[in-house]
């Protein structure tokens, strides 16, 4: 009532908006030409980029795996061969709750939360949608049809199959041939994302590693048409993969089981080769492991018990264990002495049971040394000093070469070196020289250094295989070999190590005697004689030796009996067969196996019988058994 | 309560009467209508990919929503006018009922249930908000005094702020729209225009922190749709990569890849413009823009012509809120804005928005067709 009357002015109104929906309109008009323009600049200016993208959206390059090359033994015998294992994926699109569906999995066939975990970490890593992801590897045929059954009830739960490296021999090959494992966030960046782009694995150790690239193959790949949730419309075109190559070694898988069994539940090593060529026919490490776990991740608690075992089982002793050689040395510096003129064959010395160093206190035991002063090996010459391993003998030889002279000629024969070819895990041992002690532990070489590395003690050390080596290339009468195990590999050449014949045959022979010089035959026995020399059939060459074993660690804390018996040295035994014309060269090492000759020369001999004497009488010479007149000594060296 | 009453001249009453007398229809934007509504059909029939059941359910759809259309355009504005105050106090209510018994669906409560039928509120406010201010200006001087504005504005912010937390952004952008396009077409000075475009650029930064998580995320997958290409920037990179893909003449009805293969989302309800970009090409959305503008054109026609304040600031409101509609939709599916949930206007899939817009439709008719007699 109080409000003034409002005489609108229509006119002016009318002009007012007008205006102002001409103004909308040609504001309107504006934005349309923003948007034909935006629509121009992606369809026509960006056309090329959309149009690829689109490409890659609807084309999926998907790659095929090629098939892992097989590993056969000599004679054809599979060593490593692919077999189909089923796996439990996801698809996390097509789950509405996956806790319920992780929870129903678990009620059917289990499901640990480090599994869980696992699976976690694999779905944060997913490409794209509708992606499956691996939960579960390697499921069992129960499993199978578990999940199976109710696999109307699970949505997005998929089984699918896939090649997988198998080892048939599960233990027997793993330290030769190696394994495969899955790769992981460290390996894949590392590798060539497009060769591996369908593989889940790759080789991680021994020749499985070091022949990777041959075994992998070339991937192969398919253009397929796909929808959104990844399903194959139709393929566009297809490019074959190429399998890998098949691998044969020079291994014998049936000398290796013949290995295996002799070394029986003791921890320790065999390394035989051919001498001729170098190839390693078996290669034995023990304890062994299974690798077909580790193929498709081995679960946490497997792996720790094999991880933190005392007997560490996933340790290559044969090539990573690094040992004193002890008294199988003593050839290899009887040969320098001979080769550098500082002794003769004929030389003789008086051996009281123990040596001393001009101007020292020290008495360096011989192995047969008493109290009372009547031990010691009386006169010996090189053949016998070597037979019977006299101690003295080689004190005072090697101080008369001294280390320089020593070094050089060990180190011809591989000596703290890696000679091997293919076998990437294999270690160098220690060869000492003045300057590695100079620079490594800040002291002159001392005379009583030497004296020790005349017996194979002090600070060198090998592996088998290097040891092996060394034999072989002895046996070889100096002819270089480099230790192998692919059948075709292409080996670097290596100068020969020059061994005079006079030389070498004063050596083999001693060597002979270390297994054939019976009693009834020449007077005195060799070390091994009485163990393994007696009913041999053929001429061999071998020497004996026990080492020291210098690593236990302080402070672990083992039961006494524990500790006694991996205080006990080790056992060695080398050989090589025939004597004049030879084949195989081994090496045998028996960890806290105690005498060279009593532990180690038998399991020597059923390795060199398998060779020389073949398959069918190997059940003969298992039943042989220790003489019963064999020599007391439980440290006959 | 007439703002004025025009003398006519006899003769025109004696007039034998037209069809459009008789059916009172704007033909010109029926037709226009009905052309956008084909073509819509046909990139529909695509994007469900030539399901015929969807397509039948649409064809059902524009039925109804026409015969809604037709109906409208026969109740005069005057019974409009009066009943404007009445619709918008009922669509206050009704969203104040939403707020507080509304049934939940995707996460956002926007529905009123009773039995079986399902109604949105905020789609009333859609045309009542113009009605009311339409109503509100239609006997004051225009320009509005500054009281009048803050009156309006308050009229405005009600329903917005009603709409905006169920949540429900791409309406509540729209009914704001449809209101302040009232009181620019009502004349208010350019000092206030200016100042609230001057607001909001000085508050723009302090709204980032008003804002939900979901709405920052919308905004951030804008700038850069890499951050986080499998979820929230999917979308965007696949409606993008559909409309390139599509170039100049498309890949043919039927042959989109990102489309047919799954992988553009909503391709049948708010992206199916990149639908018809990918299988059209740039000629496909240039003829569906020409289309838009041509029916925006004859809307501001329908409003010059309208011969009162009422029928013309609804008339001019409704036209301009569909532009809106089309601005905001094509804008979002080519990453132009941030993603709100707004439909391509007469095309995407669904009846809710089909029905409102015809509804308005109706309206406009309604001015134009009476305009002639405002006793």
């Amino acid at each position: 009532m109080s409000e003034p009357i409002v005489l609108k002015d229509h006119h002016d109104e009318s002009r007012v908006f007008i205006d102002r929906v001409f103004m909308a309109f040609a504001c309107a008009m504006l934005l349309t030409l923003l948007l034909a323009g935006r629509m121009l600049y992606l369809q026509v200016i960006q056309h090329d980029r959309y149009a690829t993208l689109s490409e890659s959206n609807r084309i999926q390059v998907q790659s095929i795996p090629p098939v892992r090359g097989l590993i056969f033994d000599r004679h054809g015998e599979l060593l490593a061969d692919n077999a189909p294992s089923f796996s439990l994926n996801l698809v996390t699109e097509q789950i509405s709750s996956l806790d319920e569906t992780l929870g129903r999995v678990e009620k059917r066939i289990g499901l640990t939360t480090e599994q869980r975990s696992r699976f976690e970490r694999r779905l944060r890593r997913k490409q794209r949608p509708f992606e499956s992801v691996p939960l579960l590897h390697r499921l069992s045929q129960e499993d199978i049809a578990r999940i199976s059954v109710d696999q109307y009830a699970m949505p997005g739960v998929h089984i699918e199959a896939s090649l997988v490296r198998h080892y048939p021999l599960s233990d027997l090959v793993t330290h030769a041939v190696g394994s495969v494992r899955r790769i992981n966030e460290d390996d894949a960046r590392d590798l060539d994302k497009v060769a591996y782009s369908g593989t889940d694995h790759v080789g991680k150790t021994g020749i499985e590693r070091f022949y990777e690239s041959r075994l992998l193959g070339r991937v192969g790949y398919q253009r397929v048409e796909t929808d959104a949730r990844g399903r194959i419309m139709q393929v566009l075109s297809r490019t074959d993969p190429v399998p890998g190559e098949n691998l044969e070694l020079t291994l014998d898988a049936g000398l290796q089981r013949v290995a295996s069994e002799a070394l029986g539940e003791q921890r320790g090593a065999i390394v035989a080769l051919d001498t001729r060529t170098g190839g390693i026919l078996a290669m034995v490490s023990k304890p062994g492991y299974d690798p077909n776990p580790f193929v498709t991740g081995i679960d946490h608690a497997s792996y720790a018990l094999l991880r933190d075992s005392i007997d560490v089982p996933l340790f290559n002793r044969a090539v990573q264990g690094q040992y004193e050689p002890g008294s199988t040395l003593k050839p290899f510096i009887g040969l320098a002495g001979l080769m550098m003129g500082v002794t003769t064959a004929e030389h003789v010395i008086d051996d009281p049971g123990s040596f001393q160093l001009p101007d020292s206190e020290r008495l360096y035991r011989d192995w047969n040394w008493t109290r009372e002063g009547e031990g010691g090996h009386g006169k010996v010459d090189m053949n016998r000093a070597i037979y019977r391993s006299c101690n003295v003998y080689f004190y005072g030889l090697a101080v008369e070469l001294g280390i320089d002279r020593i070094h050089t000629h060990l180190d011809r024969f591989g000596f703290g070196r890696n000679l091997a070819h293919d076998l990437p895990e294999a270690g160098s041992g220690l060869l000492p020289s003045k300057e590695w002690k100079r620079s490594v532990r800040n002291l002159p070489w001392y005379p009583g250094d030497s004296v020790n590395i005349g017996i194979g003690q002090g600070d060198v050390l090998v592996t088998p295989l290097q040891l092996a080596t060394a034999v072989a290339i002895l046996a070889n009468r100096g002819r270089m070999i480099i230790p192998h195990l692919l059948k075709d590999a292409e080996l670097p050449l290596r100068p020969n190590v020059g061994i005079p014949d006079d030389a070498w045959r004063v050596i083999s022979d001693a060597m002979q005697d270390v297994i054939h010089r019976g009693r009834r035959g020449l007077g005195e026995n060799g070390t091994a004689w009485a163990y393994i020399g007696m009913d041999i059939p053929y001429r061999a060459a071998g020497k004996s030796g026990t080492a020291q074993v210098v690593g236990i660690a302080q402070g672990e804390e083992y039961d006494h009996a524990e500790l006694d018996e991996r205080l006990r040295k080790h056992a060695w035994f080398v050989a090589y067969a025939p004597a004049e014309e030879p084949q195989i060269a081994v090496a045998v090492l028996v960890e806290n196996g105690g005498g060279g000759s009593e532990v180690a020369a038998p399991v020597a001999r059923k390795v060199l019988d398998y060779q020389m004497i073949g398959n069918s009488t190997i059940a003969r010479r298992s039943e042989y058994r220790e003489p019963t007149f064999a020599l007391a000594g439980a440290h006959r060296d | 309560m007439t703002d004025y009453v025009r003398q006519l001249p006899p003769h025109q009453f004696v007039q034998r009467k037209r069809v459009s007398e008789w059916v009172r229809v704007d033909l010109l934007s029926l037709f226009l209508i009905s052309l956008i509504a084909t073509y819509g059909l046909v990139i529909l029939m695509s994007a469900v990919d030539q399901n015929m059941a969807r397509v039948q359910a649409q064809v059902i759809r524009i039925i109804v929503a026409f015969s809604v259309m037709v109906v409208m355009a026969q109740i005069p504005p005057r019974l409009l006018l009066r009943l404007a105050p009445a619709l918008y106090l009922l669509g206050l209510l009704l969203l104040f009922l939403v707020f507080l018994v509304g049934t939940e669906s995707k996460g956002a409560t926007r529905w009123l249930r009773i039995g079986p039928i399902g109604f949105q509120p905020s789609e009333l406010m859609k045309l009542a908000l113009p009605m009311v201010l339409a109503w509100y200006f239609h006997d004051r001087r225009l320009p509005p005094r500054p009281r009048h504005v803050g009156i309006a504005t308050l009229i405005i912010a009600v329903p917005v702020l009603l709409i905006y937390p169920q949540p429900d952004l791409g309406t509540s952008i729209l009914v704001a729209a449809s209101g302040l396009l009232v009181l620019f077409l009502a004349g208010i000075s350019w000092r206030y225009i200016f100042s609230l475009i001057g607001l909001f650029l000085v508050s723009a930064p302090g709204l980032w922190f008003v804002m939900t998580d979901y709405q920052r995320g919308r905004i951030l997958t804008l700038i850069d749709p890499e951050r986080d290409p499998l979820g929230s920037g999917w979308n965007i990179i696949q409606s993008m990569t559909a409309i390139g893909s599509g170039g100049l003449f498309g890949k043919g009805l039927f042959n989109g890849t990102q489309s047919q293969l799954d992988f553009l989302p909503e391709s049948r309800t708010d992206f199916i413009i990149a639908v018809l970009a990918e299988e059209l090409g740039l000629i496909g959305v240039l003829a569906l823009l020409s289309l838009y503008i041509c029916l925006i054109g004859r809307g501001v026609v329908i409003a010059v012509q309208a011969q009162d304040t009422f029928g013309r600031l609804l008339a001019a409101s409704i036209t301009f809120t569909f532009f809106v509609y089309v601005f905001v939709n094509i804008g979002m599916v080519s990453a132009l804005l941030p993603v709100v949930g707004v439909p391509l206007p007469l095309v995407s899939y669904g009846g809710t928005s089909m029905l409102t817009l015809c509804a308005g439709f109706g309206i406009l008719m309604s001015v134009h067709t009476h305009r002639r007699i405002t006793l």
